[in-house]
């Protein structure tokens, strides 16, 4: 079998339209899109095509979108952007490390942060969210799509009870995970804020965009030469973003279709499952978790032996998330969160689809884990 | 007049990327896309490339690899080392040093760090753009934590005296930093003897990808980051690496300075038959910049009684691109500040002219630009009430 890629949610493999145009802008529209002569007016448009069609995509305005070198930088523009000291953030305890760990980090600065708890599949409790909101809570940064359990948090119930809590709290939502899965509609989410990032959707890597609802002002995170309405300086990474837009415009035709093709993944491997023993699925089917990811903990197999014995049949999946896999240091924090214990937590695999895969390469899979999976554990105990 | 050749003379805003450097990128957009952080093999492969990469830009300017920051671009880097040294070093003390004609980046990242109560003094620099040392020495303080002095720079090419300035620094126990974004390719660096800090550069200056720049940060240099979340570049810049972006920027500092002398040695060539050229034949023209100490490719003019968007529109039109001041700032109808600290009246920083040089570049490309910048010029001051006057008073 050739390479059988089941890790779509640490990256995604471009699109060959995408790198032809990433390539393109290369050699033909190189110029500085700042520079006033045509060269970099052709550069301006090119923008202002990917802009466009990033937000229909996701039913934004043009200037609503603010493209950033990725999600990462999106999530930290976000919360810098509207956080001053002394004020009180939301959050949930199985947010990307780019939101964690940046709260953590103004928690020592005299900033006031709430964790949410989740259940046992991964979402908030609406009710721990309505009774953290203070006088002084300035922002909600919640994660659309949890990127290890995929689970979904019920966006547009978190932004109407924020609504009716507080005049001045603003809700930014992390939906690196959710973009190209589910239907994102900004105007029925509501949100204010909401991070993007193309390599997870067949785009290029090194750039993201955030989206930022129009009248709401920020304080840019990288001060300069003001590109991006003045709210994010830097020369524009052109290519970059010029493939976004491709990656975008490829993604949405078809889109229902792509988004069936991979329920009919998970369903076909969550059945193939079922003969397994000492087996919990993590993630399973339904409202409440996103069809792209499958987390599977085996019980009494560590979770890297395992992942190493898939690769041996060119199976490419992940452990935890791609950003701490290793790290020995940062212990997984999400599996705990949705009261896995040490043993299962330390056996969970996360199998995640691209519409790109097939039911053979699940096939495989299933059949690859059969063989690995008996000796696996005979040997670990 | 037929358009279908242009020259290209805008290398300071951008470069385009060169083919070398594309062939090295591909690989990793098609064969090799995996995310370096993940643990499989495909994670690995590329996470080798990225330290192939560091070891390239480090052996580039005398640093370690593991002093090799990758961002996402210049100004990225240099809002990381200004912001960076600035609150992880608050308790030792609050004032910074910069000049008056550092990039944007460095500059609204000051002011922005004025706002929340550190002190910047904005050094001057004389009519060429260069700083003084006996300024720099006199401005520091005890509570002075940072000096930033750019490389060379982006308007006007001058280049500053980095070695002496960091020698300062130095022994004042001073963290020194410069914005190299522009030197990069132009100029040989050594951080290490020159006892730099810090040194911030982007990739699209020199033949590579947009979007990838780093920063250079010595061992030991307290910084905190400002893009917080995974570890990626040892927990000092998150977010997953843009791998063939920096692939690429890895292979263009490496030819950067394969090709230093040959490359160099030509590009100024030209510019020098420009500036020549320019300076005998346009009568009330002023170069802009030192005379020597400036970047090979840069040229910067003061035509006298014109419009620089004027000037540039005309030129465009015979399919030459140039720039008036710089690409970040064009779009904004204030004089340059660059100019304005070099001592120029709004009135002619407003006609001044950036044509920038690069590897594309030939005799003809410079022999059209002296045939048609005279011709355009003239006629830009035909219709000027004010050159009017200044010649009938002759």
């Amino acid at each position: 079998m050739n390479l059988v890629y089941l890790d779509n949610s640490a990256t995604t493999k471009p699109y060959k339209e995408v790198i032809d145009e990433v390539a393109e802008c290369m050699e033909k529209y190189f110029a500085n899109p700042s520079s006033a002569h045509r060269l970099g007016v052709e550069a301006e448009k090119k923008i202002k095509a990917a802009r466009e069609k990033v937000a229909a995509f996701i039913k934004a305005k043009p200037q609503e979108i603010i493209f950033t070198s990725g999600g990462s930088e999106a999530n930290n523009m976000a919360v810098l952007g509207i956080v001053s000291k002394c004020d009180h953030i939301i959050t949930t305890r199985i947010e990307h490390p780019s939101i964690i760990r940046l709260l953590q980090d103004l928690e020592k600065d005299s900033f006031d942060v709430t964790y949410l708890d989740v259940d046992c599949y991964g979402i908030i409790n609406l009710e721990q969210l309505a009774k953290s909101i203070r006088e002084n809570t300035k922002l909600i940064s919640i994660m659309y799509v949890n990127n290890e359990l995929g689970s979904i948090q019920p966006i547009q119930e978190i932004v109407s009870i924020v609504r009716s809590k507080s005049k001045k709290a603003k809700v930014h939502i992390d939906a690196v995970q959710a973009l190209g899965k589910l239907n994102i509609n900004v105007r029925e989410l509501g949100a204010d804020l909401i991070s993007l990032s193309a390599h997870k959707v067949h785009g290029p890597k090194g750039v993201g965009a955030l989206y930022i609802k129009e009248g709401l002002r920020l304080r840019p995170l990288i001060a300069g030469g003001g590109q991006e309405y003045d709210l994010r300086s830097g020369t524009e990474n052109l290519p970059g973003i010029s493939g976004f837009g491709i990656s975008i415009g490829l993604l949405a035709q078809d889109f229902q279709n792509k988004q069936m093709q991979v329920r009919k993944l998970k369903e076909y491997f969550v059945e193939g499952l079922k003969d397994f023993d000492k087996i919990k699925i993590n993630s399973p089917l339904g409202e409440k978790h996103l069809d792209n990811i499958l987390n599977v903990s085996f019980e009494g197999v560590r979770g890297e032996v395992m992942l190493h014995s898939l690769e041996d049949y060119n199976i490419y999946v992940s452990t935890g998330s791609a950003c701490s896999a290793k790290k020995g240091a940062h212990k997984n924090y999400v599996l705990p969160a949705i009261g896995l214990d040490a043993m299962q937590a330390e056996g969970a695999i996360r199998f995640s689809f691209s519409y790109m895969n097939t039911i053979e390469e699940i096939d495989y899979t299933i059949d690859a884990i059969k063989k690995i999976l008996p000796f696996l554990r005979r040997i670990s105990k | 007049m037929n358009v279908s050749k242009r020259i290209y003379l805008d290398h300071a805003a951008t470069t385009y990327t060169s083919k070398e450097v594309l062939n090295e990128m591909l690989p990793f957009f098609t064969e090799y896309f995996g995310n370096p952080s993940s643990v499989h093999q495909y994670g690995r492969e590329v996470k080798k490339s990225i330290d192939l990469a560091r070891d390239r830009v480090a052996k580039a300017i005398g640093a370690l690899p593991e002093e090799i920051y990758f961002t996402a671009g210049g100004s990225e880097a240099d809002n990381l080392a200004i912001k960076g040294v600035a609150y992880a070093n608050k308790s030792k003390g609050n004032h910074i040093i910069t000049t008056k004609i550092e990039h944007p980046a460095v500059i609204h990242t000051c002011e922005q760090l004025e706002k929340e109560g550190f002190e910047v003094t904005y050094l001057n620099v004389d009519q060429y753009g260069m700083v003084s040392l006996e300024d720099v020495k006199s401005s520091i303080k005890a509570n002075t934590i940072l000096i930033s002095v750019m490389y060379a720079n982006n308007e006007i090419g001058t280049i500053q005296p980095i070695t002496e300035i960091a020698q300062i620094a130095k022994e004042k126990g001073i963290y020194f930093h410069t914005d190299a974004v522009q030197a990069i390719g132009s100029v040989r660096i050594n951080v290490k003897e020159q006892n730099i800090d810090m040194l911030s550069m982007a990739a699209h200056k020199f033949y590579g990808p947009k979007g990838v720049g780093a920063l250079y940060v010595r061992k030991g240099v307290k910084l905190i980051s400002i893009i917080h979340g995974g570890s990626q570049e040892r927990k000092r810049r998150a977010g997953t690496e843009n791998v063939p972006g920096i692939v690429g920027m890895g292979k263009a500092i490496e030819l950067a300075y394969q090709n230093f002398d040959e490359h160099n040695s030509r590009v100024k060539g030209l510019r020098d038959k420009l500036i020549k050229g320019v300076m005998e034949n346009i009568p009330y023209t002023r170069l802009n910049g030192h005379p020597e100490k400036r970047l090979v490719n840069n040229s910067n003019f003061c035509f006298e009684y014109i419009e620089g968007e004027s000037l540039l529109l005309n030129l465009d039109m015979k399919g030459i691109a140039g720039s008036s001041g710089s690409a970040c700032s064009s779009g904004s109808l204030e004089p340059s500040h660059v100019l304005l600290a070099i001592g120029l009246s709004h009135e002619i920083a407003h006609g001044s002219l950036r044509l920038s040089l690069g590897e594309v570049n030939t005799e003809e490309d410079i022999d059209f630009v002296l045939q048609v910048l005279p011709e355009i010029v003239d006629r830009l001051r035909q219709m000027s009430p004010l050159y009017e006057k200044v010649k009938g008073g002759k």
